[in-house]
């Protein structure tokens, strides 16, 4: 967040996204919040947290309110690592 | 001390583990009217916080701990006034300002009153089940103490047994025999949840003899029905497979009443409703279980949703006091974490534990051909001294049956 050049380019969205994925990861498990800062955002984060099927949920449907992207269960599988949910959250945002 | 237009509520005890607790959060201030159900704090246990409720209408007084304050299981922590003919239902109480070894462990059920009961109203006009009655009189139990989950406020027996559980020293889940905790002992360390755990499971494996039962489920249909019908749904609406199991259970449990109730003593004693109780780990370790009520009379979706709420809240510290006590039969779902099986552990006094393994992929031979199909393996952990196996036996065909025919989960 130290591009104050980007404020209006994708860049500064993707910070967003970023913030957004991990807070609503911190709202469904907030015993997690110590180490969503140091989370590397190209693993399998479900796996990584051990989050289950019930978080997963929570998570994607915070999500999905935040943004408006309606998020297929299909598309569920391409979707563990916080780069893959951020691109996705940017791609198909109005 | 007699005075009956007042009663205290005590600090209940939501699970076996707990012996003390602190209010961290009145929801309520004096002068305010409550109403049954209403909550009226947050309690912080070892376990988690938790939302108590109140379980009788009245107004209320006075605080009588402080926020932060730790205290024993069963110390008043408001008086309250009872409100029109309150007097008739209101519970009767432990004496003010009286704490430490004497007051029993209380159920947010269960304002419990040493006995002999104060001047109230006689048994007979506290509204119960016959059952109820019967087995409030051989463990002991004021039914006047116990508030009831049934029509009017009746009396069940599922209220007793909730009642007896946390008289013993725990919820629902509680076996009766773990030693009443030390009544003023040091904070408990995680360590501490560990090592009830412990006592709790051996006291389990050593007085229920379990007998254990297995079936491989294909879920294929399950899996594509749900697909099929979450693809339609926003987000929010869609069901988990673990939703499935739960009515599926639930609907079992309902046809095979035998596994669906209490040991208690030296017999069975089946439950008027379903409740469903599904074990929940927590991240920082331990696990809790708190149920989801006539879980077999309530839709799909509406199971989801209940589902929904008691993760969250689990996971987050904001179970509710009400969920804790009363489970008739409880789901262990393994699925998440990669087990194809497990043998559970009953929970005292239920008689029986439904466990469920991980879907994977497997060859399955589907009319003479060798298909691959997505399959769970389900278990069926059951009090011997309650049924045997050819009763469990019914119970997992017909436990299969609903899996097969998801539309009827619905």
């Amino acid at each position: 967040m130290n591009d104050s050049d980007n404020i209006h380019t994708g860049a500064h969205d993707s910070v967003d996204l970023v913030t957004m994925i991990l807070s609503a990861i911190a709202d469904v498990a907030p015993e997690l919040e110590p180490e969503l800062a140091d989370l590397d955002h190209d693993v399998d984060f479900w796996t990584e947290l051990q989050l289950d099927s019930m978080d997963h949920l929570s998570v994607m449907t915070r999500l999905a309110d935040q943004t408006g992207v309606e998020i297929a269960e299909r598309d569920y599988p391409r979707l563990t690592t916080v780069a893959a949910l951020r691109d996705f959250l940017a791609e198909n945002r109005s | 001390m007699s005075d009956t237009d007042t009663f205290d509520y005590a600090m209940p005890s939501l699970g076996a583990d707990m012996d003390e607790g602190r209010v961290i959060e009145w929801r309520i201030a004096p002068g305010d009217t409550v109403h049954r159900g209403d909550l009226i704090a947050v309690v912080e246990t070892e376990k988690s916080d938790i939302d108590i409720e109140i379980w009788h209408d009245g107004i209320v007084e006075e605080f009588l701990v402080d926020v932060g304050q730790l205290v024993d299981v069963g110390t008043p922590i408001a008086r309250l006034r009872a409100v029109g003919a309150g007097a008739e239902t209101a519970p009767v109480t432990a004496r003010p300002h009286e704490s430490g070894p004497a007051a029993p462990a209380s159920a947010p059920a269960s304002l419990r009153q040493p006995a002999p009961a104060p001047a109230s109203t006689p048994d007979d006009r506290v509204p119960a089940s016959p059952l109820a009655r019967r087995l409030a009189a051989e463990q002991g139990i004021d039914l006047h103490a116990v508030s009831g989950s049934g029509p009017g406020g009746a009396v069940t027996e599922a209220d007793v047994v909730a009642s007896a559980s946390a008289q013993a020293g725990g919820g629902a889940e509680a076996p009766e025999a773990v030693p009443a905790a030390p009544p003023a002992g040091p904070r408990r360390s995680a360590d501490t949840m560990r090592s009830l755990i412990a006592e709790r499971m051996t006291t389990a494996n050593r007085e229920i003899p379990h007998y254990y039962l297995s079936r491989d489920l294909d879920v294929g249909a399950l899996e594509g029905w749900l697909a099929e019908r979450n693809e339609s749904r926003p987000i929010a609406e869609r069901i988990l497979p673990a939703a499935c199991f739960i009515r599926a259970v639930a609907l079992a449990a309902a046809r095979h009443r035998e596994l669906n109730g209490f040991w208690i003593g030296d017999r069975f004693e089946p439950a008027e409703s379903v409740n469903v109780a599904m074990a929940i780990s927590l991240r920082r370790g331990g696990l809790v279980t708190p149920h989801i009520e006539r879980a077999d009379e309530r839709s799909l979706d509406e199971v989801m949703a209940a589902l929904g709420e008691l993760v969250t809240a689990a996971r987050t510290g904001n179970l509710r006091a009400s969920w804790m006590t009363g489970a008739t039969i409880t789901i262990t779902h393994l699925g998440d974490s990669g087990a194809d099986l497990v043998h559970g552990v009953i929970s005292p006094p239920q008689v029986a534990l439904v466990g469920f393994g991980r879907s994977r992929d497997r060859a399955w031979v589907v009319d003479g051909e060798v298909v691959v199909r997505p399959v769970v393996t389900t278990t069926l952990a059951a009090d011997h001294r309650a049924t045997d196996g050819a009763v469990g036996s019914r119970f997992v065909a017909t436990l299969a049956q609903h899996i097969d025919h998801p539309e009827d989960l619905l």
